[in-house]
């Protein structure tokens, strides 16, 4: 504390905390946090490392058909763009297959009902579902925050418009809007990125603008006005750093939902289309095989499950820690 | 009444020991250990006494009037010491007994009552649901003693105020309402915690006066916590001065005011001495900042009628008056904020467009402003070194290693150690701090004027005198002049030039300071200037005796 300064000094003391114990404390926190949190991160971890090492990970290609009694079906079912039906795999290949000559009981989780190998379709699905949800909230974020933020910085008429534009886009329910519009604008995963980003960023735009409300009476927010600084660096600069605990928490909340609602479309036809892996397809693909007894279905319907308590659990803690919401 | 009197004697004589704290330690978390709040304090008080605690903030005060019902905020705890309240150990005491004692024995009055007060429901209800939980009175009797009590707290219309809702009574009559409220069970002992703090001196007044005559009245013994000596020397009858959870002094309050013996309690004292060297009369025929007949005000409500003042270079204007009185809007007028709907705002005779949007980032540099509350003046996600640096790369478009030795530069004109304080954020330094912070950042825009719009009522006194030197020290540095909006008269005294009072968006009264302060007044003038409490025990006595003569007080400041 310095010399000139004797009137307010001391007055602090021990609630000064040095910015380099920053991460000890962040450490701290995660040793502190309750059991279903911790549980949740490890989940998530592992998702997520899962997702980036599919390829090396995985004992089989994404789409590759392992099951011998499969293989000719295989074929018949892989069509080309020029309408001609060519064979999926190479002569070779296939030798390759049936001289490996696998039973379906030596895999962990068993083949699809195409004979490809489970555990490699739920590895790719991890990272196909998840990467495209993630994409997808982060462009719903990028959308719905910067224009709720802008509603609420501006105010009057700006406000009044983009307002009642989410209300529209709220009103219609929204599988329904993206079933009609994929089906509009056909089913390619750009167009369901930029769909469901859409429709998913008017939530997003309610929770900023509120919460931005709260940041944009504060007299820092004035001050800046009065200083003459443009509408970017107010949003950018002024109110974005306060409002990033309630928007990181419904990022994780967000994600969930985009993730199942892509699940939902793929479940109906509409999502991401085969081959390639994904666990809501895979489910639709798969069900008829229950009615044997069999759980395949189960195994990406347990992984889109189990991902989204465990983001839940996340969500939960950090919400509790943020808002200071505390049992004493 | 006669129940009043029989409950009277069952409260005993004046002058048994009703309180008494031996050694009290408490400690509140921080971070992942306990810290002391309060480090073994002694404390006793008899029935009927009135004992003031005055400290700054982070004395312990709160702390310490909570304790005296047994109770620890969360995150705190009673970790040594003994609390005896009339016979029964606090400490050792079941929730369930202290339950029974808070309320009915015990009563606490806070601070703002407009936050203690539930919204959604009568007073009248609010004032009976603690009497009748507890057995105390039916609701009948409840209501017709809360009636009597509004009546004697000089509330107006003491037979219907009771109906209405917390909205609809003001912030001073709020006040009163919440000491009838803490009065229902006759408690032996209320702890009052700042209850004036929050209102404007006139108001001040009232309250004060109606909180002796009650707690006088019924014999109550009463803890009063407060910042501010001048009412605690109205109040009190033995004052204890409290400096991070220890003692530093004790004595009645007669010999306390006339003879402080340690150094700290002297500075405390010393407080409201500081006065500024007087500017000398302005030279320029042209005034920096001219108000022109403007009215202002939002939608159909005018705010402002028709005023005109001008601020001189290198002078200091302080505009006074109560919270309504119009003060802030004028600022906000002169900001560009608020467009005027006629008048003018001329800088340097050049009229300056009234919106604030269309003015040229010249103009927005000359003019500053600083705030009463510096925690929400300053962005709480940035550091000093941007929020000091932005209007120096924004306006004088500073960049690199010259930016940063100009906030260095800063920091230093604030007396703020600059090396320490540059990677900080706001949250860790204290109120005065920030309050440095914000007048680093008006400074560094390099104006020529700044309004300071309450800039000392959120700090404690001493702070607060820190902050007003510093001011006046940079004003004759940099030749600034500064617009002083307050309410507080100490800080006119202090700090002024010139005086305008302001009473409901009309100018009553301007002139140079020393003109203001010697009479003839304005009768408004007189009574904001007489309602300021001062360092002497007999000083709301006096001034109520003479008030009830002339009656200026019915006429102005009857709600």
């Amino acid at each position: 504390m310095s010399a000139e300064t004797p009137d307010i000094a001391e007055a602090e003391g021990a609630e000064i905390s040095a910015g380099s114990s920053r991460w000890r404390d962040l450490g701290r926190e995660l040793m502190k946090a309750p059991p279903t949190a911790k549980f949740g991160m490890i989940v998530i971890v592992i998702y997520i490392l899962v997702a980036i090492f599919a390829p090396i990970i995985s004992p089989y290609k994404e789409s590759q058909i392992i099951g011998p009694e499969y293989l000719d079906i295989g074929q018949a079912y892989y069509t080309k763009d020029n309408g001609r039906i060519e064979p999926l795999f190479s002569e070779d290949e296939i030798a390759d297959a049936r001289e490996d000559g696998h039973e379906i009981g030596t895999l962990v989780l068993g083949t699809d009902n195409l004979g490809r190998d489970m555990l490699t379709r739920v590895f790719y699905g991890a990272r196909n579902t998840i990467g495209i949800a993630i994409l997808t909230t982060c462009l719903a974020f990028a959308l719905g925050a910067g224009t709720g933020m802008l509603a609420a910085a501006v105010g009057g008429w700006v406000d009044q418009i983009l307002s009642r534009i989410v209300d529209v886009l709220m009103a219609i329910p929204q599988l329904i809007f993206a079933l009609l519009l994929l089906t509009i604008f056909g089913t390619s995963i750009p167009v369901m990125i930029t769909i469901i980003a859409i429709l998913d960023s008017t939530r997003v735009f309610r929770l900023a603008r509120a919460v931005s409300m709260n940041v944009v009476v504060l007299d820092f927010v004035e001050a800046a006005k009065l200083r003459g600084e443009g509408l970017g660096w107010i949003v950018r600069r002024e109110i974005l750093p306060n409002i990033m605990p309630p928007l990181v928490a419904e990022f994780g909340l967000r994600f969930v939902f985009v993730f199942l609602l892509i699940s939902a479309l793929s479940f109906l036809g509409l999502g991401i289309q085969p081959p390639t892996a994904d666990w809501g397809s895979m489910v639709r693909d798969n069900a008829t095989l229950i009615t044997y007894g069999i759980a395949t279905p189960l195994i990406p319907a347990g992984a889109i499950a189990l991902l989204t308590i465990s983001v839940n659990f996340v969500v939960d803690w950090f919400l509790q820690k943020t808002s200071g919401l505390r049992d004493e | 009444m006669s129940e009043d009197s029989e409950r009277r004697e069952a409260s005993g004589e004046k002058g048994e020991v009703l309180l008494e704290m031996r050694g009290l330690v408490i400690e509140g978390m921080a971070g992942e250990t306990w810290h002391g709040i309060v480090h073994g304090l002694d404390l006793t008080l008899k029935r009927g006494e009135v004992l003031g605690l005055i400290g700054e903030s982070g004395a312990g005060k709160s702390t310490i009037g909570l304790a005296a019902m047994g109770y620890a905020r969360p995150g705190c705890r009673i970790s040594g010491g003994r609390i005896t309240f009339d016979g029964v150990d606090l400490t050792a005491a079941s929730e369930d007994e202290k339950r029974k004692l808070r309320g009915v024995r015990i009563a606490y009055v806070a601070q703002s009552a407009a936050a203690s007060f539930n919204p959604a429901h009568r007073l009248i209800e609010q004032y009976s649901e603690t009497p009748v939980e507890h057995g105390v009175t039916s609701k009948s009797d409840a209501d017709a003693d809360a009636i009597e009590l509004f009546g004697r707290l000089q509330l107006p219309d003491p037979d219907n105020i009771g109906y209405r809702y917390p909205h609809q009574v003001s912030g001073g009559q709020l006040q009163r309402a919440m000491t009838a409220m803490a009065m229902a069970c006759r408690p032996d002992l209320i702890i009052f915690d700042e209850p004036t703090t929050a209102l404007d001196v006139t108001t001040q007044i009232e309250v004060l006066s109606a909180m002796r005559d009650i707690v006088e009245d019924f014999n109550t013994a009463a803890i009063y916590i407060t910042h501010d000596l001048a009412v605690v020397a109205q109040m009190a009858d033995r004052i204890m001065v409290l400096r991070y959870g220890h003692l530093v002094e004790e004595a009645d309050t007669r010999e306390m005011m006339a003879d402080p013996k340690e150094d700290y309690t002297k500075s405390l004292w010393a407080v409201r001495s500081f006065k500024k060297e007087k500017a000398p009369a302005p030279e320029d025929a042209v005034p920096l900042i001219q108000v022109d007949h403007v009215t202002a005000g939002y939608g159909k409500l005018t705010v402002l009628k028709d005023i005109s003042f001008s601020i001189y270079p290198k002078r200091t204007v302080a505009v006074v008056g109560e919270s309504g009185s119009g003060k802030s809007t004028a600022a906000r007028v002169i900001t560009g904020l608020l467009p005027p709907s006629s008048g003018d705002i001329l800088y340097k005779g050049e009229a300056l467009p009234g919106d604030f949007r269309r003015r040229t980032k010249d103009q927005l540099r000359k003019a500053q402003m600083i705030y009463q509350m510096p925690d929400t003046a300053i962005n709480p996600r940035q550091r000093i070194r941007d929020i000091i640096g932005r209007p120096l790369a924004f306006y004088l478009g500073l960049r690199g290693s010259e930016l940063e030795q100009r906030v260095l530069d800063l920091l230093q004109m604030i007396e703020l150690e600059p090396k320490q304080f540059i990677d900080r954020f706001p949250g860790e330094l204290s109120g005065g701090q920030k309050q440095r912070v914000c007048i680093a950042r008006a400074l560094a825009a390099e104006p020529e004027f700044i309004i300071c719009d309450e800039v000392t009522s959120a700090l404690d006194q001493i702070v607060a005198e820190g902050i007003l030197k510093l001011l006046d020290r940079l004003q004759r540095e940099l030749d600034l002049a500064y617009m002083f909006i307050t309410h507080d008269l100490a800080t006119v005294r202090a700090i002024a030039d010139e005086v305008i009072v302001m009473y409901q968006g009309e100018i009553v009264e301007q002139g140079d300071k020393d003109d203001m302060f010697t009479p003839p007044h304005h009768e408004y003038t007189d009574l904001l200037l007489s309602s300021v409490p001062e360092m002497d025990p007999d000083w709301l006595d006096q001034l109520l005796a003479e008030r009830a003569k002339s009656e200026v007080k019915v006429k102005l400041a009857g709600n």
